[in-house]
């Protein structure tokens, strides 16, 4: 086993350790991250939506940036870099987080809905897959972007200046934000568990490249495992400690924070893995490259909060009930869209 | 005959990797390919191990050049 598995699978295991101490801590049920969930999180936690069960400035996301940050700039990979396409990727980060909302997880929750027993998160991997497939055969017929270029020092810290911003805010006036007193948003770890276990998994992150995108894309295109075995960490031990902590509930009804609507399911987790191939990683990964000065991933992010504030001033995110109408109108909308975006820039680029 | 030099600067994951795999496929006994960050370097060095190929990394000016025969 080369030695970046070896990372990898640690890494992993750690993440999925930490999200079930989370769990525990308080966090929702098979939602220890969820790098989607928390964005929609935030977003309510400043006002941008009025979805009263979900509005809380979650400290993980805070910390998963920063740490990124402070590791990149101790090992010398803060890199203040952008211009790829700006626009094209808040647009793609508004439709995976629409995505997201429809089967309500990033890929990091749906590994652990799985490692929770959930097999609705079974019907979304594979709606995952399928999408990441599609992603590849644009990547094959040369699917790019563009080039990104070298950026000022404030621009690739920006996104860590905001980050650190509203961690201030939440410590020092919390008055100005507002938390949920009932449901999801009202679950939370004690802030400096979230921050520290954000901050940990940030590095990790940064240091293993984890993405959960990139790792079936690279077996797909590739026939390299390394990501995958990140994955897979996460998967396995989260399972174990599921079982111990006796959370483990296999079936379809009645998963926390779920639906079992089938198609919709697939359909999301669809948009979310071509929009994420489309990106170039999963949500996480997007948030750390942010961290490490990557601007086109904060302008992806920040087209992350756009599009949670979207699904809940217009009701496409889904709830334990099921999916909403506008929802499933808006993910096929997405599908159109990223279709056409790949479409368009999938010139050969590589001559 | 100049080498052929395979330009992945400013490209995101994982066109760099596409790219050399096609230089690769090209069947060109040796070629560079130019990289600006790390991920990009490991991922690129990873797969032209894993062909079998020989590989010599130069740094230059926060650019990686990737020889290989």
């Amino acid at each position: 086993m080369t030695k970046e598995k070896g990372l990898l699978l640690a890494g992993g295991g750690i993440v999925g350790l930490l999200s079930i101490i989370l769990v525990k801590l308080g966090n929702p049920a098979n939602m220890g991250f969820c790098i989607a969930c928390f964005i929609r999180d935030i977003a309510g936690g400043l006002g941008m939506h009025q979805a009263a069960v979900v509005q809380y400035v979650r400290p993980e996301i805070l910390g998963l940036v920063c740490g990124s940050f402070i590791i990149a700039l101790i090992k010398k990979d803060f890199q203040p870099r952008g211009g790829s396409s700006p626009v094209i990727r808040f647009i793609l980060g508004v439709g995976v987080m629409i995505g997201a909302l429809v089967f309500l997880g990033c890929p990091l929750r749906m590994a652990l809905r799985i490692a929770g027993g959930d097999l609705n998160a079974i019907v979304g991997l594979v709606g995952f897959v399928a999408g990441i497939l599609v992603g590849v055969v644009f990547l094959q017929k040369g699917f790019s972007l563009g080039r990104n270029y070298q950026q000022g020092c404030l621009e690739g810290m920006a996104s860590v200046g905001i980050n650190l911003f509203l961690l201030i805010v939440l410590v020092a006036v919390p008055s100005l934000l507002v938390f949920s007193t009932e449901g999801p948003g009202s679950k939370r770890a004690p802030l400096l568990a979230a921050l520290a276990a954000g901050l940990l998994v940030g590095c990790i992150a940064q240091r293993t490249r984890l993405c959960m995108v990139g790792g079936i894309r690279d077996v797909i295109l590739f026939k390299d495992w390394t990501l995958l075995c990140g994955f897979i960490a996460i998967i396995v031990i989260a399972l174990i400690g599921n079982m111990i902590i006796g959370a483990f509930a296999l079936g379809f009804a009645e998963q926390p924070v779920a639906h079992t609507d089938g198609l919709w399911n697939f359909l999301g987790m669809s948009v979310v893995g071509l929009g994420s191939v489309l990106l170039g990683g999963c949500p996480m990964r997007q948030l750390i490259l942010s961290g490490e000065g990557n601007t086109d991933s904060t302008v992806a992010v920040l087209g992350m909060f756009t599009g949670a504030a979207i699904c809940h001033n217009f009701g496409l995110a889904s709830s334990a009930s099921g999916t909403t109408l506008n929802g499933r109108i808006a993910c096929v909308i997405v599908l159109l869209v990223m279709l056409c975006i790949a479409v368009y820039h999938s010139k050969d680029t590589t001559k | 005959m100049s080498k052929l030099t395979v330009d992945a600067r400013g490209l995101s994951c994982p066109q760099p990797v596409l790219m050399a795999m096609k230089a690769v496929k090209s069947e060109a006994a040796a070629f560079d390919i130019i990289v600006d960050n790390r991920t990009a370097l490991n991922n690129v060095t990873r797969y032209l191990k894993s062909a079998g190929k020989i590989t010599n990394t130069e740094e230059n000016e926060g650019c990686f050049v990737i020889e290989v025969q």
